[in-house]
């Protein structure tokens, strides 16, 4: 006889269990991408298809123009320059916005997790309860703020909104990954001669990557999905994609273009879009961070 | 002049003091080592010198100047951790100039000290290599590197080799050790938990317990007159055995009486005279007792024996409390065998009971 063989029954892989979990798994799967998959045919629809009401069918003739036009030619209200003014503007508020609040956070958390500022916690309670507050109690008080200022309805104004309100989802964010790494090496580094900046500089932030991206990922799709902070600050010239998307939907006359609709928030939609499915991979891993010993 | 001087230190961690009112005094060129448990406040004292934390009240001189307020680049200090805290993402080299960078010191002098604390460390092969490429011996030894390129006058170790396995760890003390004798008037205050660490290493040990200074002495003297009870259990590894008894007075001089077993304190240095009738702990090293044909204390049975190459460890009892002798590895002895035990009273210890003092 083998001595080598394993002993008693193979275990099974597949158990009426597990087809349960892949059962549920795939309808709750389906539940999710059934919009989705509606408004991508519907997109690409002429809206003589449309009009027949058959939303799940595939599109019996293929055509990108509800794209086109969704881009470049539909009416926001007066103007008919489609939703590209609005991704532009979408884009230059984002930039400067992510930016600035990440600098913001990342050197708020070191402040607060390394160097035992009097009174850090205090601090750091207040400003998470700013995150707690909801955000159309400032409206009125901020738009009078910065319109005493002259800043109201400018590209400064909606970035400065945008840093502070992120600052205390971003201080939190930083200050705990900051809290993992060990607080040796900080004592090294301070030992060595570091100052405030070059060892937040050449020690900290050097280590922050997976965080950085973390951080990144929140912030992009947070201010690009933003809506009421773009309408109330941003003024007319530097209205965001969503408020844009919002004039295209409800500015229609006679017929609903279902097709140009769905297509706009499709091109709304791709950017946060396009960040999850690069990032997915980091985004855990930002996650998982500081769970498992280096 | 001593080298660092803490004055009447006080730490506070909001409203728990840890030290009221510590002072210690060490000298240029020696070898300091602060043991004890964990918890003790050994790390707490390490930093306060460092100047990473600050302290409540109290002075701490380095080098004759008053540097309580200073920074901790400032003080002409450097240390070493536990964890060797090596920036990540610098590589060895760039981990061990970093102070001299940010001290601003001129290029060819940075290769040059570099370059000799590595070679002095052999590690000049690993110069180039990250700290996630090198093994943990390699990573200390960087972390030595770090502290010897910035030329101190003082070198703090923060349980350098409690994270390294024994081999290792013997060998690194044995350079930390090197080290000190090479650099001469280099002073060195060493934290540490391990009893073995103590002894080999240090000029002086200071034994700490509760943030309370037990004992400031050579390995020797505390090895051989611990202060109190704590001392005498915590230093020496199979530990001291303890017998509790009663000191009565006689014709021939003061002696201790424990059940049947006695033992006349002729031989003995009282550290004040003896009172008959007071309850005291007698302790006495494994080492220090023997195995005789007739000893002072009979009737004992071997219960367990540890045989552990160089000497050998016997457990044994006489009804009323078990014993541990050291004797030669090559005593052979087997479970239940009568032996009697002998007892210099020159090598033992005397504590008060109450108090746990020194007699």
């Amino acid at each position: 006889m083998n001595a080598a063989q394993p002993q008693g029954r193979r275990p099974r892989r597949l158990t009426p269990g597990r087809i349960g979990v892949y059962v549920f798994l795939i309808s709750a799967a389906l539940f999710f991408l059934l919009p989705l998959w509606i408004m991508v045919v519907t997109s690409l629809k002429p809206m003589e298809e449309i009009r027949l009401g058959n939303i799940l069918a595939l599109p019996q003739m293929l055509t990108f123009e509800a794209w086109s036009k969704a881009w470049s030619s539909a009416c926001t209200g007066l103007e008919c320059h489609g939703i590209s003014v609005g991704f532009w503007n979408s884009v230059r508020i984002l930039i400067p916005s992510v930016i600035f609040s990440i600098i913001a956070g990342a050197i708020n958390g070191y402040a607060l997790s390394f160097w035992r500022v009097k009174g850090a916690n205090i601090l750091f309670g207040v400003l998470l309860l700013g995150a707690f507050i909801p955000y159309q109690v400032f409206l009125y008080p901020l738009v009078r703020i910065f319109s005493m200022t002259g800043i109201y309805n400018s590209l400064t104004c909606i970035v400065l909104v945008h840093v502070i309100f992120g600052l205390p989802t971003m201080t939190l964010l930083f200050r705990n990954y900051y809290a993992g790494l060990p607080i040796e090496l900080f004592k090294a580094a301070r030992i060595d001669g570091g100052g405030f900046w070059s060892i937040f500089f050449q020690v900290i932030l050097p280590m922050s990557t997976p965080i950085l991206v973390v951080a990144t990922i929140l912030q992009v799709t947070g201010i690009w999905n933003d809506f009421i902070f773009g309408l109330t600050f941003a003024g007319r010239e530097n209205l965001p994609m969503t408020v844009q998307l919002n004039n295209i939907v409800h500015s229609t006359q006679g017929e609903r273009a279902y097709n140009v609709d769905m297509a706009a928030t499709m091109l709304a939609a791709l950017v946060p879009l396009v960040i999850y499915f690069v990032s997915g991979r980091w985004f855990v891993r930002g996650i998982a961070a500081g769970a498992v010993k280096g | 002049m001593s080298a660092v001087s803490v004055r009447d230190v006080t730490v506070a961690f909001e409203a728990f003091r840890v030290f009221d009112g510590l002072s210690l005094d060490i000298e240029e060129g020696e070898f300091i080592v602060l043991l004890g448990p964990s918890g003790c406040g050994k790390s707490t004292l390490l930093n306060a010198i460092a100047g990473l934390l600050d302290v409540a009240s109290g002075q701490i001189w380095i080098g004759g100047k008053n540097v309580t307020w200073e920074e901790p680049k400032d003080r002409g200090i450097a240390m070493v951790f536990q964890s060797y805290a090596l920036y990540p993402r610098m590589s060895v080299r760039e981990n061990m100039s970093f102070g001299l960078r940010m001290a601003k010191t001129p290029k060819p002098e940075i290769e040059r000290r570099v370059n000799q604390a590595a070679e002095l460390l052999q590690i000049t092969h690993l110069l180039d290599r990250r700290p996630d490429q090198l093994s943990g011996g390699q990573r200390q030894r960087v972390a030595i590197g770090r502290a010897l390129v910035r030329d101190a006058a003082v070198f703090l170790f923060d349980e350098p080799l409690s994270n390294l396995d024994a081999k290792l760890r013997n060998e690194l003390r044995v350079e930390i050790k090197r080290l000190h004798a090479r650099l001469g008037k280099t002073t060195m205050v060493y934290v540490t938990h391990d009893q073995i660490e103590a002894m080999t290493l240090a000029d002086r040990i200071v034994v700490l317990k509760e943030q309370k200074v037990q004992q400031i002495g050579s390995p020797d003297e505390i090895y051989r007159r611990p202060a109190n009870l704590f001392v005498a259990g915590f230093v020496g590894s199979p530990q001291m055995n303890f017998v509790k008894g009663r000191i009565e007075g006689s014709g021939a001089g003061p002696e201790f009486v424990s059940g049947k077993r006695r033992l006349s304190l002729a031989g003995y240095q009282f550290t004040d005279a003896p009172q008959p009738g007071r309850e005291v702990v007698l302790g006495v090293r494994p080492e220090h007792l023997d195995i005789l044909e007739a000893g002072t204390w009979p009737d004992f049975k071997v219960d367990i024996v540890e045989p552990m190459g160089a000497d050998t460890v016997i457990w044994c009892s006489d009804g009323e409390g078990s014993i541990q002798v050291r004797t030669s590895g090559s005593k052979r002895t087997a479970r239940g065998e009568a032996l009697s035990v002998g007892v210099d009273p020159a090598q033992i210890s005397l504590f008060a009971a109450d108090s746990g003092d020194r007699l």
